[in-house]
């Protein structure tokens, strides 16, 4: 495979993620910022956001699983995982925590779980996505590093 | 609730009725009452008025037949027993008394009858030819004493001869009447004959020789006889009662009451009949003090009620009610209006809760839509950079021309709404009013260019070249009005005219100007000469304060009085005044009163030929009425628009305008100082315009109305350019120019210089507004610059027509490039507890040069920053767990001001290269995701400088740090 089409395919995919609006505006950021100097920028940011995301995510699930739920807890998380989806331009996970976090703020038991498995949902549908996208990437490097050899 | 207060309110009113009615008809018995009573006392007192004038007259009647008897007795002692013989007989006595009837009207006949002892019994029989006979008619049975009857009148004349002693009352009568001396009656009883009721009168007659105080005995003694008269009472009252007025309305009874315990009735009906409630009672006095008699008087019927007992309370009654109607009728009058002004209250309040929340709703709306459409607007950036034929492009094109347009309508949305929010605030720094006003000209000069309109900016030299205030609303008010006189102006110019408002009084003529909107066309006829007006373009202008005799003052002002404003005395606060001129089509004159209403256009069709929302100038009012000024505008139809603003800004001290000057406004080259040029320029105002844009570059200017006037001036003033060493600039207006006119003015400029006029050849400079003017010059001109003239564009011609160095020439401002002077080899702290955000937040950073290091949290930071540190800027996430920006930030200004206490009390402590840093502050700017939420506030309350948005918004984070920061242009590297 030609590195024009694996090109292409990440663009087609990175395209259709803005416009299933599973990304924003931030993300070409993101891209922008990647460059020479830091090739695997976006990759890093990615695995990053998921380690971290897929941690809070069972934190989250662990809280709203108790009896009594301690919902200042399940704020912060919540905030952490609005804050660290908005940094990567994951609009879809960022507008599910906003949703979250106005359950949350109502004590809102049953809106947080349904809102938890939606981030969820989002999340994973984000995540084979950006799996991927990274898998593109990666070829793409690697195609560089060859043609540079 | 509702229901409830109807309820209630439909008893009380229900109460109220009942109130009012129970009043009225208490009133109504009230008062009727009052009139019976009244009524009742009026007749009880006609009732006693009639009934003592009974008993008087029937007492006085009674006296004078009393006092007639004693008369009678009188005349029987004398005729009788004083005459021997007597005087006096049967016949005689019945004549006399006869005749005298009349004087006793209560008597029905009077009798004498003589004492006779029984031993006189028969002497007197025997004289008088008759036994003396009891009431029986019989022969009297023997008694001690006799009263026979002699003498009689004729109505009474069958009691002759009858002892009057055998009769009970009689004789008890006369007992009586011979030991008082005086008249005595009987108590009533049954009269013979005619079963009258009635009484007995008898008077007793007496031998004469009595002495005045003669004893019972005596008395007794002297009796000769007794005279008596039966009072038929029954008949005689009603006879008396008769003749009186009223008789039949009452009743009468008369009584004897001699014993109390049981009245004798003498006179009326035995059972009492009439009126009973009602009666009075007169004392009777018939001259008997033994006897008491009682007149009781009443009426027949009970006494009628008047009618106005009826009427009047009636009356009262209906007008009670209708007062009480009318009261009743306003307070439901009243009850509904308040009522109507409740629900009104309510629908103003809830009118003002939607006014608010369409307000918000906008502002929300807004915002939300901004965001999708940057993504729009980013797709089709990116969609134009991929290989695309003409076609497509020109549909990407014209996409992102729409786009942009939307995004700027909402953008104006948003600052409407906001403004109506009060959310709106007005920053405080200082700005270079010149540089934006260049930009905004060069913002539209490629329009003007298209429309060959000539665009022009002039500003007084008293404006000072660095005020505070606010740059962008100022810089989008400018571009507001010049956009739409852009838009709305096909020929002629537009012109911009900034005065400081107290070197011309000519801004409180603004109003009264702009009530005259096309009425003054008289006084403008005469300003024109040569069928054009001395305005910038020669057309004429709606406000004629722009034209040259207006000018010209206000140039010469400024020539005579240089610079005054060096003095310390000069205000704080500078208020300018800012007009706008165009030439265009105007504004209707019916729509001149509602321009600056939000979404008003001047009419429909306005919308359809030149686009927009008519949102602009409703904004722009509101802002210039935020920034302390006021606008407004002088317009007339196909002629042009005027609008007028004035701006208050403060004033700069002299080191933030040093500092200023080298951070926001990009220098002008200064490479130009003493130079000199000629314009030539049959246009005053322009001329002034072209003078004004030279003077920015520090060249000397000469005007000249012609080439030829200005090659006069040149040979003229030859000697001096021999001094002047500097070249010179001839700058033409195309007006001046014709064809051919390079060759010419060639020729006569070569043969200046080899008149030695000249050092060397002038360049000529061309000045056009279009570009289709550009292709007509002639080859021998040097250069051309199309206008609109900026100083900047100026100075770029004249070094390129020079061939001046590049002094060291900057790139334009463009903000990445200025983020990475700015941010370059800056040490940078960035602390966010999220890893994710905080790698994108260092390799952004990064990106412009910064070095960068990271905290996850806010002990981490602390330690780091830990004095002496080596970061210039700190950025802090607000929202973290166990120490948040806020505290941290908190902590570090302590740590801070601890340090610097420490500085200043033991003078330098810290030696060395740092020493010129007085003190530590370190600027920290606050990452926040939500900027709208996160007011500037509540950033400075903990200490902060700032904030930015997370992720970072390049123009923002630029804003941020240029306040910071101080670029270092050396270490680009």
């Amino acid at each position: 495979m030609s590195l024009m089409v694996l090109r292409e395919q990440l663009n087609v995919l990175v395209n259709s993620m803005f416009l299933e609006g599973l990304l924003d505006a931030q993300f070409r950021q993101l891209q922008m910022l990647q460059d020479a100097s830091n090739p695997g920028f976006v990759a890093e940011v990615i695995t990053l956001f998921c380690e971290d995301s897929e941690r809070m995510l069972t934190e989250l699930t662990k809280l709203l699983d108790q009896a009594v739920v301690d919902y200042q807890k399940v704020d912060a998380y919540v905030h952490q995982l609005k804050g660290s989806s908005s940094s990567v331009g994951a609009q879809s996970v960022k507008l599910s925590c906003i949703q979250f976090k106005q359950f949350c703020e109502e004590n809102n038991k049953e809106g947080c779980l349904s809102e938890l498995n939606m981030v969820k949902h989002q999340y994973y549908s984000l995540r084979s996505k950006f799996e991927t996208m990274l898998q593109l990437e990666q070829r793409i490097q690697a195609y560089d590093s060859e043609q540079q050899n | 609730m509702a229901v409830g207060g109807k309820r209630r309110w439909w008893w009380e009113r229900r109460a109220a009725v009942v109130a009012g009615v129970t009043i009225a008809v208490s009133v109504w018995v009230g008062s009727h009452c009052y009139f019976r009573r009244e009524n009742m006392a009026k007749a009880e007192e006609a009732l006693v008025s009639m009934c003592e004038e009974r008993a008087r007259m029937i007492q006085d009647q009674f006296a004078v037949s009393v006092n007639h008897v004693h008369a009678l007795a009188i005349l029987i002692s004398t005729f009788y027993y004083q005459k021997q013989p007597p005087a006096l007989d049967q016949e005689t006595f019945a004549y006399y008394t006869a005749k005298t009837a009349f004087e006793r009207p209560l008597l029905n006949g009077v009798a004498y009858a003589e004492r006779i002892i029984h031993s006189q019994r028969e002497i007197f029989e025997t004289r008088q030819g008759w036994t003396i006979m009891t009431m029986k008619r019989e022969p009297s049975p023997i008694q001690d004493e006799y009263a026979p009857v002699i003498y009689s009148q004729e109505t009474v004349s069958y009691i002759e001869a009858i002892d009057m002693m055998s009769g009970e009352e009689d004789r008890e009568n006369i007992l009586r009447a011979r030991a008082t001396g005086k008249a005595v009656l009987t108590k009533p009883f049954r009269l013979l004959e005619s079963n009258h009721l009635g009484v007995v009168l008898t008077f007793p007659v007496y031998r004469s020789g009595l002495p005045e105080d003669a004893t019972v005995e005596q008395l007794v003694e002297a009796t000769a006889g007794y005279l008596g008269g039966a009072f038929d009472v029954e008949s005689l009252v009603e006879n008396l009662l008769r003749q009186l007025a009223g008789n039949q309305e009452i009743t009468i009874n008369v009584y004897d009451i001699t014993n109390a315990s049981e009245p004798l009735i003498m006179y009326g009906p035995q059972i009492p009949e009439g009126y009973m409630p009602l009666s009075h009672v007169s004392m009777l006095d018939f001259g008997d003090p033994f006897r008491k008699h009682q007149m009781h008087c009443r009426y027949r019927e009970k006494p009628p009620l008047p009618l106005s007992a009826i009427t009047t309370p009636f009356g009262i009654f209906v007008i009670i009610m209708l007062g009480g109607y009318i009261v009743f009728a306003a307070k439901n009058h009243y009850d509904n209006v308040k009522e109507d002004c409740r629900k009104m209250e309510e629908l103003k309040v809830q009118a003002e809760a939607a006014d608010v929340a369409k307000s918000q709703f906008l502002a929300t709306v807004s915002h939300e839509i901004r965001t999708p459409m940057n993504g729009v607007l980013g797709m089709l950036d990116m969609l134009l950079d991929t290989d695309l034929n003409l076609t497509q492009k020109d549909y990407a094109q014209t996409a992102q021309v729409c786009g942009k347009a939307l995004i700027s309508l909402i953008n104006e949305v948003l600052d409407r709404a906001k403004i109506e929010a009060g959310k709106l605030e007005i920053e405080a720094v200082p700005f270079d009013l010149r540089s934006i006003l260049d930009d905004v000209i060069s913002l539209f000069s490629s329009k003007s260019r298209e429309k060959g309109i000539e665009l022009a900016v002039f500003v007084s030299d008293k404006v000072p070249e660095v005020v505070t205030g606010d740059p962008g609303r100022f810089r989008q008010i400018i571009t507001n009005l010049v956009g739409n006189s852009v838009k709305f102006t096909e020929r002629g110019h537009i012109f911009v005219q900034v005065l400081l408002a107290d070197n011309s009084d000519l801004g409180a003529d603004g109003k009264v100007y702009s009530g005259l909107n096309g009425l003054s066309q008289s006084e403008k006829v005469q300003i024109m000469s040569d069928c054009t007006f001395d305005t910038l373009s020669g057309f004429e202008a709606a406000d004629t304060r722009n034209n040259w005799e207006n000018f010209k003052l206000l140039l010469s002002d400024e020539m005579f009085l240089p610079e005054v404003s060096t003095f310390d005395k000069e205000p704080d606060i500078v208020t300018l005044i800012v007009s706008v001129e165009d030439t265009g089509i105007g504004i209707p004159l019916r729509a001149q009163d509602r321009v600056f209403t939000p979404f008003m256009q001047a009419d429909s069709s306005t919308s359809r030929n030149y686009g927009g929302t008519g949102i602009g100038l409703s904004i722009t009012k509101c802002l210039v009425e935020l920034m302390g000024g006021q606008i407004n505008f002088t317009s007339r139809p196909n002629v042009g628009s005027t609008f007028t603003f004035t701006a208050v800004f403060k004033r700069c001290n002299k080191d933030a305008i040093a500092d200023t000057k080298r951070t926001l406004s990009e220098a002008l080259p200064t490479g130009f100082k003493g130079m000199k040029a000629f314009i030539v320029d049959g246009k005053p105002v322009r001329n002034a315009v072209t003078r004004y844009h030279l003077k920015r570059l520090g060249i000397a200017v000469e005007v000249a109305n012609t080439v030829k006037m200005m090659l006069n001036s040149l040979t003229r003033q030859s000697s001096n350019f021999r001094a002047g060493r500097q070249p010179y600039i001839i700058l033409i207006e195309k007006d001046s120019w014709y064809t051919g006119m390079d060759v010419y003015l060639h020729n006569q400029l070569l043969l200046l210089k080899q008149n030695d006029c000249v050092l060397e050849l002038p360049k000529v400079i061309l000045l056009v507004t279009c570009e289709y003017d550009k292709m007509s010059t002639g080859s021998l001109v040097d250069t051309v610059i199309i206008k609109p003239l900026r100083a900047s564009t100026v100075a770029a011609c004249l070094q390129q027509v020079l061939g001046m160095e590049k002094q060291q020439k900057k790139e334009l401002s463009n903000g990445p490039t200025n983020l990475r002077n700015l941010l370059a080899g800056k040490n940078i702290l960035v602390v966010d507890d999220n890893k994710v955000n905080l790698r994108v937040a260092a390799s952004a950073l990064k990106k412009y040069g910064a070095r960068v290091e990271c905290a996850e949290r806010g002990k981490d930071a602390l330690l780091l920053l830990q004095l002496p540190h080596k970061f210039d800027a700190c950025f802090m996430d607000v929202q973290m767990p166990e120490m948040d920006g806020f505290e941290a930030t908190r902590q570090i200004r302590l740590m801070e001001s601890k340090a610097n206490e420490q500085i200043s009390n033991g003078g330098a402590s810290r030696e060395g290269e740092d020493s010129m840093i007085v003190e530590w502050h370190l600027p920290i700017l606050a990452m926040t995701a939500d900027v709208i939420q996160a007011t500037y506030e509540e950033c400075l309350k903990c200490g902060m400088d700032g904030y930015v948005s997370k992720p970072f918004e390049e123009q923002q984070l630029f804003q941020a740090v240029a306040k910071f920061l101080v670029s270092k242009p050396s270490s680009d590297s």
